[in-house]
């Protein structure tokens, strides 16, 4: 038993040291903070730079009018680029929506067996691929098989990065609609393809339009996977077989470019890009807040 | 409480919805497998000829009757910006995941996570924009400019005439984009630290700042390692922003022999010099190549981090990481 | 009042062990080694208690009883300034340890948290330590350097818990490799490394099983020897059993205050006799 007295004696080897403490705590307190700012200052930075040099590239030919001769004072416009950038995005989608929320539904409705890990696993590393590389996938499978570029090849690849996104999305919204459902479902005798379409799908909806959403903002600021597969193009979509225009190759394209007013058409196409993308993700941030039971944590990433 | 009355529905219909969705899921698993054997393919040409010397030689030279490249450089490139990345990047989100977890007043953390998250939904092209057009000119001149006038002569990684599209900014812009994707990840673990925990060190009349120390980071701890070795993986495989803050060398001048020499990635050289290779040609396929070398090394990285992540994240109840 | 027989010889039993103290400070002025005045706490605008004032005498064991939500457990963590580190938590009054006034300090409570140990309902030892690296986590913070001190200390502090013989073989096993009722006593071993002279105690035995209870029990009442104890509990009996003084809460107010055998035999207040009776819950 440790008594009163012996407890002193103990507390006199405790040293003085509360001051310090308070003081490191203090210092780290205030790194902390440092590093919260740092990184926010970039962020505001990105946005107030594409705003201050885009807004001056606006009008109505910029939008509307492909891009006029190099470096003369017809600069014309990114509507190319912004018609293909739609173009893509809706066609990506038809593809990989379809298949992405078949792959979503397998994962969660069938995927409690070895074989759903592995899939669920692969999904995870598909996710993660460079997007260059799955360019030049496109390139060999379609650009050099067709013998040309096009908008097929462009969707190809764009599919492909879409589809693990809308896969994982699509089975965390699943996994949140409760079992009973199901249940209730297969006690009644219905047949798994009616539940999970009229009954599961529905209730998910909200996470799977949030899961679309991302994948959408995802796929618009792809640029490297379109080098290979669109290659880019000064007008307007023609055919399925020819190259075309997107924003962020445009973009990219413009900022290499020694003309100012080059450069003040990449940030002008900046400028509708962030808005597009930004747009979409704090979009997704609303349906969730008003979503009651909070659903599934989703990240935001953006192409490369 | 809202009925719904259902047919009870066609059981070919239900055998056909079940092949569909069988077929959807193979096809992940076939479009990879498809990727790795035109990758392979596609690169064979450069295989057959310079074999493994591929992966250790530095010649970069396209020109016909002499052609030989090594991606060796770029290699290098790609470990040395993600490196510097990460040097920057994993301390910076770190101490991000930690306000957020255990400093910031409730009505901060939503609002701010969602900040921090937004630096992760700008694309690639915009950062290289930015990056060129503005960023550039305030690392060259307040701190590239100062630091080679300073230690130009003796330190080696500070030598070299600063233009700014070098190494050392591609790795700075790096470690921006990749601290939403580590902070996320990080916070999420040290949130899923039991609030047991803590008031343990607390009652022991621990700091905040002691208290992260013992109760938070040995539960955190190999979490927050995965968290980074995502963030690598990010890093190795991003390509826009590099591409156009890198400085375009190649071959042996690519190896990096300061912070303030242009150098070159695995993914830039592929953006940079895909338009001059021509079908066919063993300049493309050794563009192939070094993809598939880049496909190898960020794949590894991510299987490393993901094993890591959702361990630690499945021995904490309640979080949830899509 | 109504009373099992069995009961009635556990309440016996206490009347022969808890006289025998309570007889000896009632010959000279009772020693109060702590005094709580005025405490209203609140978080998240609820008032959890409202304006509570108690004293605790040295040497002895204070059970808080009271159905749930009645504010003992918020109380009790007002009595080390763990309270305010609950989100929107506020605390107003004092409280006096050998009269020092804890809330005097304003920010910097960590002052005086380790002049009061406390335990929690679920044991919570730090997973990756050691059972020593626990029991000296306390020590290390205050920067005790000394080796042979920490040992001692350690080899006392688990002595007191009784856990010294069941581990002094291997002190570097990790702390959760210990049982339910160990991993407790393990903590009530690391709330005492720091010296206090107060231990505070959370419903300590709620989530352990009745063999680890009792051994629990046990060592509270050895340990009331030279501590100040103040317990929460809802279980009635084990108030019994181990407080010689006990505070009736009910709504976030002090409802009754007293001798132990008296509260739950001869309850003053209409409340505290419907509750003791098993009434309400």
């Amino acid at each position: 038993m440790i008594t009163i007295e012996q407890r002193a004696e103990f507390r006199k080897h405790f040293r003085n040291n509360i001051s310090s403490r308070l003081i490191v705590d203090k210092i780290i307190k205030i790194i902390v903070l440092g590093c919260v700012a740092i990184a926010i200052v970039p962020l505001g930075s990105i946005l107030l730079e594409v705003v201050r040099n885009g807004v001056p590239a606006l009008s109505i030919d910029f939008f509307t009018q492909a891009p006029g001769a190099i470096g003369s004072d017809q600069p014309g416009g990114i509507g190319p680029a912004i018609q293909g950038t739609l173009m893509l995005i809706g066609m990506s989608s038809l593809v990989g929506v379809p298949i992405g929320v078949l792959g979503g539904i397998f994962l969660s409705e069938f995927g409690n067996n070895r074989l759903g890990h592995i899939v669920r696993f692969f999904n995870d590393v598909l996710a993660e691929f460079p997007t260059i590389v799955i360019g030049l996938f496109a390139f060999i499978m379609i650009v050099l098989t067709f013998g040309n570029f096009s908008i097929l090849a462009g969707t190809f690849a764009l599919s492909i990065i879409m589809l693990p996104i809308i896969t994982r999305t699509t089975e965390e919204a699943l996994k949140l609609v409760p079992m009973t459902y199901r249940e209730a479902g297969h006690a009644l005798g219905i047949k798994r393809w009616i539940v999970i379409t009229r009954i599961l799908l529905t209730s998910a909806k909200s996470g799977l339009i949030t899961g679309i959403m991302l994948a959408v903002a995802r796929i618009g600021g792809e640029t490297a996977p379109l080098i290979f597969t669109i290659l880019g193009s000064d007008q307007f979509f023609s055919a399925f077989d020819q190259p075309m225009d997107a924003l962020p190759l445009r973009i990219w394209r413009l900022s290499l470019l020694p003309y100012d007013t080059a450069t003040t058409q990449g940030w002008g196409g900046a400028l509708v890009l962030i808005l597009i993308v930004l747009s979409l993700n704090i979009g997704v941030r609303y349906m969730f807040l008003r979503k009651r039971n909070g659903g599934g944590r989703f990240r935001i990433t953006a192409g490369g | 409480m809202e009925t719904i009355k259902l047919k009870r529905g066609s059981p070919i219909i239900d055998k056909a919805f079940k092949v569909g969705v069988a077929i959807a899921a193979f096809y992940i698993l076939a479009i990879i497998a498809l990727i790795v054997f035109q990758l392979i393919t596609g690169s064979s040409q450069i295989w057959a000829k310079e074999g493994i010397s591929f992966l250790t030689g530095s010649d970069w030279n396209p020109v016909e009757g002499r052609e030989s490249y090594g991606a060796a450089p770029y290699i290098v490139g790609t470990f040395v910006t993600a490196g510097i990345a990460m040097l920057i990047g994993v301390p910076l989100s770190i101490g991000i995941a930690m306000f957020l977890s255990e400093l910031a007043p409730k009505f901060l953390r939503t609002p701010l996570s969602f900040v921090i998250e937004l630096l992760a939904a700008v694309p690639s092209i915009i950062y290289g924009l930015w990056g060129i057009f503005v960023f550039r000119d305030y690392i060259k001149n307040w701190i590239e400019v100062p630091l080679n006038n300073a230690f130009g002569n003796n330190v080696w990684f500070f030598s070299g005439a600063p233009f700014g599209l070098d190494i050392f900014t591609a790795s700075v812009v790096l470690a921006i984009m990749i601290i939403p994707t580590i902070s996320s990840i990080s916070r999420e673990i040290m949130i899923a630290v039991p609030n047991s925990q803590r008031e343990a060190a607390y009652m022991l009349g621990a700091t905040k700042w002691e208290t992260f120390k013992m109760a938070v980071v040995p539960y955190s701890k190999s979490g927050i390692i995965g968290a980074a070795i995502l963030g690598l993986g990010r890093a190795v495989g991003e390509t826009m922003a590099v591409t156009m803050l890198i400085g375009n060398a190649t071959g042996a001048a690519a190896f990096p022999s300061s912070l303030f020499s242009p150098g070159q990635t695995m993914s830039s050289i592929i953006a940079n010099e895909f338009p001059e290779a021509s079908a066919g040609s063993l300049h493309l396929a050794a563009l192939i190549g070094v993809g598939l070398i880049l496909f190898v090394v960020a794949s590894g990285i991510n299987i490393v981090a993901q094993l890591l992540v959702s361990r630690v994240l499945k021995s904490h109840e309640g979080a949830v990481l899509a | 009042m109504e009373v099992d027989d069995l009961e009635s010889q556990q309440v016996d039993k206490m009347e022969t062990i808890t006289r025998t103290p309570i007889k000896h400070a009632s010959m000279e002025e009772p020693r109060y080694k702590l005094i709580a005045e005025n405490i209203v706490a609140s978080y998240n605008g609820i008032v959890a208690v409202k304006n509570v004032n108690m004293k605790f005498r040295e040497k002895a064991v204070t059970a808080l009883i009271g159905p749930s939500g009645c504010g003992k457990t918020t109380f009790l963590r007002c009595l080390n300034r763990m309270h305010e580190l609950t989100k929107s938590a506020k605390v107003e009054g004092r409280v006096l340890l050998d009269g020092e006034d804890l809330y005097s300090s304003g920010e910097d409570a960590i002052i005086h948290r380790r002049k009061i140990g406390m335990v929690f309902q679920k044991p919570n030892p730090f997973p990756t330590m050691s059972i020593y690296d626990n029991v000296a986590a306390g020590l290390k913070l205050n920067g005790v350097k000394n080796k042979d001190i920490m040992d001692q200390i350690v080899k006392g502090c688990l002595e007191m818990v009784y856990l010294w013989d069941e581990v002094k073989h291997d002190l570097k096993k990790p702390g959760m490799s210990l049982s339910g009722g160990q991993q407790q006593r393990l903590c009530i071993a690391r709330a005492l490394a720091i010296q206090p002279e107060v231990l505070l105690m959370d419903e300590p035995a709620s989530a352990l099983d009745p063999i680890a209870t009792q051994k629990i029990e046990e060592m509270i009442t050895e340990l009331k020897k030279e501590y100040t104890i103040i317990i929460v509990t809802h279980n009635m009996q084990q108030a019994v059993r181990v407080s010689d003084y006990t505070g009736f809460m009910y709504l976030g107010d002090l409802v009754e205050f007293g001798e132990t055998k008296q509260i739950f035999e001869n309850p003053r207040n209409e409340i505290t006799a419907k509750y003791v009776q098993g009434q309400f819950g």
